[in-house]
This record gives C-alpha cells, structure tokens and sequence, in this order.
C-alpha cells in the first residue's frame, strides 16, 4: 500500500461516511493516539474537501481504560481532547491498524465518559485481523492477512501529514 | 505482581530526579482533563486498594489522597489514629502487619515521627508514600507546589512560557518556619532540582541551624529580599513556637515576616504567593492577601488532587520507573 492508495482509500472512507449517515450533521471524528490522529485530521480534510462543511475533531488516549494496567508500561502519549459533548452525535472512531481491538474496547469505555453518543463508527486503515473481541470496524482502507507475530506500521513520511507509508515488517 | 519488579516508593522527594517528576506533571496533564469531565474518574485502578493512614491528623491531605484514589476507581480504606495512642516501634509494625494482611496496594502514611514511612516499607508487600513524617519530607505537597508553579507561568504568559517544563530562572522565597517544616525541606529538594534557587527567609531561631544538605541560602531580612522573588512561599507559623520562646510575639512575626496588605502592594502581580494550608489569616498572611489574583492557594489544593492520582497511577499502574534508582527496562 503506497502514498496513492492510503489517499484514495481516505478519500473512499470519506465518501462511505457520508453517504452511511445523510451527510456530516452531528458527525465527530475522533483519533486515536496515536497512529489514529494524523489520520483522522486528514480525514476531517477530506470530508470538508467533498461536502464544504468542518467537522469536530478530537483526539483521544485511551490509556487510564486499558486492560493490561499493570502488566506492562501505560502511560499517556497526549492530554485528550474531546471538543464537543458526545451526546446525540456520531462518532467516528479513526485508528491506523485494528488488531486485537483491545485498544478499541477501551476507546468506546473511554467515549462513554463524554456523553452518550447515537452511534460510534470505528475507521481503520489496515485491518489485520486476530481479534480477540467481538469488535469490527465500519470503515476500513485494507484488509491485510497477517501473522501475530507480525508489525505494522502506518508511519508519517516526513512532515507532511499527506505522506502515509504503510509497510508490513517482519518482527 | 508485574513487569515491574517489587514494590516502589515514594518516601523522598530527593529520589525524584528532573526526569522523574516531569513525567509526574505529564500525567498530572492528563488527569487535569479528565477532572474537566462531566464524569471525572477512570476505571484504571480498578480493584487496587489504597490505604491511608494517618498516625498525625490532617484532613487536607487525607481528602486529597483519598479523592484521588477514588477518581481512579481504587478502593479506599482509611485509618487514623490520634498520636498519643500509638508509640513508635512494635505497635505501628502491628498496624501496619495488619493492614498488610488484607492485601492492600499502596499505604499512605503520615506520622509526627521522621522516619516512619521508610520504615514501614521494611513491614509491607505495599507502595508506601509518605503523606508528611515529622520534619523531614512532605513529597506530594512539594510536587503539587512545583507543578502549580509550572501552571501558573505557562497560563500568565503563554507566548513566552507554553512550552515551560521546569522552575529554570526562578527565584523562590519560602518564609517563615523552615527549621521545623517538611514542607519547606521537600520544596527546596524539588524546586532546586528543577532549576529554581530558593531563598530562606526567617527569624534566626526558626531557619536551620546549619544550611548543609539544604541548597538554598537563608536571610532574616524579608524586606532586603522580596523585590527580588518571582514566588513567595509562606509556611504557617504554629503558636507553639512562641510558647516554646523560638518567636518572641506572633505580633512581632506578623510585622517582620508576615504577607501584609503592604507588602503585597509592593509585591503587585510581579510574584506569586502561596501557602500549603492551613493558613493563619493575620499571623503570617494578611486576609486580604491570601486572595488576591496572583495568590496560588485554592489552585495548589486543586492540583493537590492531580498530582496524587499521578503519583498513584504511577506506582500502582503505570508500571513505569518513577525514581531515579528504580530504572527499569
């Protein structure tokens, strides 16, 4: 998956959204830190490239919800930041790679505490697979098979936020 | 129990080095927006138990980590007993023997003795932090000042000092009853590692006989120096010192060392007052000053709160190094 593709894929993400919910009223996207946030500002790009209107953007850092507290180093990456009360809105849930979907778990405990929120979309750019909860994205740039042992990487090519290489790494 | 081998501590603030306590405000950071919720409390110690206890009585401080716990979803379990009920020696060994039996995860312990908190360490599984032990440490309450401090200059100037992370280029006064303060030793530990130069200010009987082990210097001349603070510290003056003869009138105090409506003046909103409480409104503050818009004291309490729920979530959760001897990989 090249620079092109994670574009075009943003962009087909962009147009499902929009079409899925009527259009952007009461929309909200939310990254999650950290992979998920340079991505969900993008997406936020995208969407007002198409419909001319802005969307709320957050970020969120799911650590004090995690399940592994304790059996390994959590620490927050960044101060959250949710700009709107949840209440009655439409979460869009933006991450780089679903995985276990154990980070997602904690993500929607995480959103509860912001309001109670009419639905909660999740969009991921890879979707590697090896879930270990009854969780599945919405929205998704690439269905990636992998091994567990496996890492993936969505990584920022420089400064420009426009430059997302997705590569798969043997560990 | 984790990753992280052993139990960790918290008895010195002297173990923290920059680094460490950075890491302390970072997480403060966070938990500042998590106080901002409509629901303000994480599940991440969830099925953790802190105990406080507290062999000296204080309400402030036992509130404050009491609240904490619970915003993190941890049990609380509290003990206080009056100080003349309990000596020194085997019988806190038995209190503390007992508690630990009932699998606590952290103790917070304050006792009028030096000294204690280190000792109790040696008699439990758990974390111990040392919530105030005689005159020597109170390392939550200098954390809380440092971070305050940090707050307040980011907040005033935020073209200049947004990306402030330590207390560089400051000059600090801490006035009043050093000699005799674990508040006034913890801070001088804390803002100097930071980068700040502290300043005792003092009657001669109440600043410490000797400045070895406090890197601070020390003046008896409030006036000589508050031009030159960009925060002044005031420690509350206990009337028993007067009756011991360590003060000659608390009148005499108040006129030499106390935060008067005219000092204040003087002061303008060129420094910031604080006070870890509880004050004496007319010993060594004037009312008037105590809340006045540079004075810190309402939001030290606040970020009290913050500052303990990071130094929970850190040796209870995070399972991160948090002093400078515990590295870990």
């Amino acid at each position: 998956m090249d620079i092109d593709e994670v574009s075009r894929a943003l962009k087909r993400i962009a147009h499902e959204v929009i079409e899925r919910n009527h259009g952007l009223s009461d929309v909200v996207v939310v990254g999650l830190q950290t992979g998920g946030v340079p991505l969900a500002e993008r997406l936020v790009r995208v969407l007002k490239e198409i419909e001319g209107v802005g969307v709320p953007l957050g970020s969120l850092d799911v650590a004090f919800y995690r399940d592994d507290i304790g059996l390994r180093q959590v620490l927050p990456e960044e101060v959250t930041s949710i700009p709107v009360d949840l209440t009655a809105k439409t979460v869009v849930l933006v991450d780089d790679v679903l995985f276990t979907g154990r980070t997602v778990r904690a993500a929607l405990d995480a959103l509860a505490d912001y309001g109670r929120a009419r639905a909660v979309q999740l969009a991921v750019m890879v979707d590697r697979g090896h879930r270990e909860l009854p969780i599945r994205p919405d929205y998704v740039g690439k269905n990636l098979p992998t091994r567990r042992d496996e890492v993936v990487d969505v990584t920022l090519d420089g400064v420009d936020l426009g430059e997302l290489v997705p590569d798969r790494t043997g560990r | 129990m984790s990753a992280a081998s052993g139990a960790r501590h918290l008895v010195s603030v002297g173990d923290l080095d920059r680094e460490a306590m950075l890491g302390v405000f970072h997480l403060a950071d966070a938990f500042k927006e998590v106080a901002e919720r409509p629901i303000a409390r994480v599940p991440a110690l969830r099925g953790k138990t802190v105990a406080t206890l507290f062999f000296e009585a204080s309400t402030r401080t036992r509130l404050s980590f009491e609240t904490a716990a619970k915003r993190l979803s941890a049990d609380v379990m509290s003990f206080s007993a009056s100080t003349s009920s309990l000596e020194k020696g085997e019988s806190i060994r038995d209190t503390i023997e007992t508690i630990d039996a009932m699998d606590v995860d952290a103790m917070v312990v304050r006792h009028k003795s030096s000294g204690v908190p280190a000792q109790v360490r040696a008699w439990t599984k758990a974390s111990v932090i040392n919530g105030g032990d005689g005159q020597h440490e109170h390392p939550t309450q200098a954390l809380l000042d440092c971070y305050t401090i940090r707050e307040a200059l980011r907040e005033r100037a935020p073209d200049r000092e947004a990306g402030r992370e330590d207390l560089r280029g400051l000059r600090v006064g801490i006035v009043g009853d050093v000699r005799h303060s674990r508040v006034a030793r913890s801070n001088v530990l804390a803002m100097t590692a930071l980068g700040a130069e502290v300043v005792l200010v003092g009657p001669r009987t109440l600043l410490p006989p000797s400045l070895e082990g406090w890197p601070a210097k020390a003046t008896a001349d409030l006036d000589g120096v508050l031009d030159t603070l960009d925060v002044v510290y005031l420690l509350r003056i206990q009337k028993e010192r007067s009756e011991a003869g360590l003060l000659p009138s608390l009148d005499e105090y108040h006129r030499r060392f106390a935060l008067t409506r005219e000092r204040a003046s003087r002061l303008g909103d060129r420094a910031l007052v604080m006070h870890p409480g509880p004050m004496n409104r007319g010993v060594e503050i004037a009312p008037e000053a105590a809340d006045l818009p540079n004075s810190l004291i309402t939001r030290q309490v606040r970020n009290g709160v913050l500052i303990r729920m990071a130094v929970l979530f850190h040796l209870l959760g995070a399972g991160g190094p948090l002093t400078v001897e515990q590295t870990d990989a």
